[in-house]
């Protein structure tokens, strides 16, 4: 079957270390990391990549108090993906636009502020907001996003755990190509480090991150790494059908060239690397792409000790060999793990070496563990290369989820 | 408590919960809805603060009586009067 050809069109964005595509990128060549010390509901000082995005650039004090703290990055990254993709948004058919919004989890951050609350008043439960559903129900984001923007079209999210970013480009480039919408704004959005739950969850599972100086905290590969730094953030992408995009002259960050979506069905929270090589060979397949053609590997890598080994070995047995021309990097090293919105906050800070034709580093390797050393690997320093025509994006989550997107320059 | 005061204490609740509002010439014979954007959100908003705030509960049969200023005044200067003193 032969598909529509998808394109990226717009990109907005908020990270730790950047609100612009522009400032994160140039975070991730000068080794700007975005981490601080946050304080945490019944847990005291903690490290988090916390946004410094303005809210009422694009919402009213009212919407703010009223939403989510992921629907107003929500609002904010399709706003700022509207714009970038300077489409003539007032005359766009809003019934035939989708917003697919991966996350992680939604409405922790809800029910224990509620829950908190109730308990100043010795847990009676008329005291209990009534803005508690709506802002707790599943499809918050994408439906905050839909009001703020007036857009009638199928909005909600996707729930994937860490793999969802990748996975609202996913489910976009499959309705597009279905025709159910003709203009898509999609990808992830995280507010994890609003609840505390995910905070003691990690520590209770031994896995959250500890370190004295918190821009050196989070460190995929390194021998010394101890866990995950939990971020916020978000990334939102305007996608098209490529003959749409040049009937209206956009311009054009990159096509779709392939992807994959695969299950672990094996363990609730330890990864599966057979099943990740499974996910970015087909992911390979699909595209039609050897290996050796990939130029930029985005690792999930969380710094855990065994996740990191564990996506290595199974980047290790598809890249390992006979790919001189493939490099390697990881995003998370300098903004934390921003959960729902990782994948698609990652693929971002790669989409400008199209044009720059350079890798941002994985920084904070000051040991390389032997057992993440894989060829390729760009440590510390941005490396100039020769080419950049692919990338490919692997973002994994809890239940064995895993995701993979190839996107690659366009050309007509 | 006297009237003007109560028609103070709902206006400061307003100002928390409708902060995009200017609330400077809010007329008190004149129904809310019909000079603030407030919804029926906003209308369980302010009957929430009067329990936070002030133990004042207002039953759902009661609500048409926060129409207004002047009626919320009439509705519940009363009820704070009523008030156990604060120790």
């Amino acid at each position: 079957m032969k598909h529509a050809r998808i394109v990226i069109t717009g990109v907005g964005l908020t990270a730790p270390n950047g609100n612009t595509l522009s400032e994160f990128r140039q975070n991730l060549l000068t080794g700007v990391a975005g981490i601080e010390r946050i304080e945490v509901r019944y847990m005291g000082s903690q490290l988090a990549g916390v946004c410094k995005y303005d809210p009422l650039k694009y919402q009213k004090k009212k919407e703010v108090r009223v939403g989510t703290r992921a629907g107003s990055i929500a609002i904010y990254c399709a706003r700022e993906a509207v714009a970038d993709s300077r489409v003539n948004f007032e005359a766009q058919a809003k019934d035939r636009i989708g917003i697919y919004i991966g996350c992680t989890e939604h409405g922790n951050v809800e029910t224990e502020n509620e829950i908190y609350n109730i308990s100043k008043f010795n847990y009676e439960t008329k005291y209990w907001s009534h803005y508690h559903n709506p802002r707790t129900v599943a499809n918050n984001p994408a439906g905050e996003t839909s009001l703020n923007l007036g857009i009638t079209g199928p909005a909600y999210t996707i729930g994937a755990a860490c793999a969802a970013g990748n996975m609202g480009l996913i489910h976009a480039t499959q309705m597009l190509r279905l025709g159910e919408v003709d203009f898509a704004i999609c990808g992830g959005v995280s507010e994890s480090i609003h609840t505390f739950g995910i905070f003691a969850g990690f520590k209770s599972q031994n896995a959250l991150a500890t370190h004295e100086d918190p821009k050196k905290a989070s460190r995929p590969f390194d021998r010394a790494r101890n866990g995950i730094v939990i971020a916020e953030g978000g990334c939102l992408y305007t996608l098209e059908r490529l003959e749409d995009a040049q009937a209206r002259g956009a311009k054009i960050y990159a096509e779709i060239a392939g992807y994959h979506v695969n299950s672990d069905a094996s363990d609730y929270v330890l990864p599966n690397p057979q099943r990740q090589s499974e996910c970015v060979q087909a992911a390979l397949k699909r595209a039609a792409l050897a290996a050796s053609e990939i130029h930029i590997v985005n690792t999930h890598a969380t710094a855990t000790p065994l996740g990191d080994i564990q996506e290595c070995e199974a980047i290790r047995s598809v890249f390992g060999t006979g790919c001189p021309e493939t490099h390697i990097n990881n995003t998370k090293s300098f903004i934390g793990h921003a959960m729902g919105a990782a994948g698609a906050l990652e693929l971002a800070g790669n989409l400008p070496s199209f044009d720059d034709l350079t890798v941002h580093p994985t920084i904070n390797v000051d040991d390389l563990d032997p057992q993440c050393a894989l060829p390729g690997l760009v440590l510390n320093q941005p490396r100039t290369v020769a080419k950049v025509d692919t990338i490919l994006n692997n973002s994994f989550g809890m239940l064995g989820i895993n995701s993979t997107l190839i996107v690659k320059r366009f050309a007509a | 408590m006297t009237k003007d005061e109560c028609k103070q204490v709902v206006l400061d609740i307003i100002a928390d919960i409708a902060p995009d509002e200017d609330l400077s010439n809010v007329k008190p014979d004149v129904r809310l809805r019909d000079q603030l954007q407030l919804d029926s959100m906003d209308f369980l908003d302010i009957v929430m603060e009067l329990r936070k705030r002030h133990a004042i509960e207002v039953p759902e049969a009661e609500y048409p009586k926060l129409a207004s200023l002047d009626s919320c005044a009439d509705y519940l200067t009363p009820k704070f009067n009523a008030l156990p003193p604060k120790s």
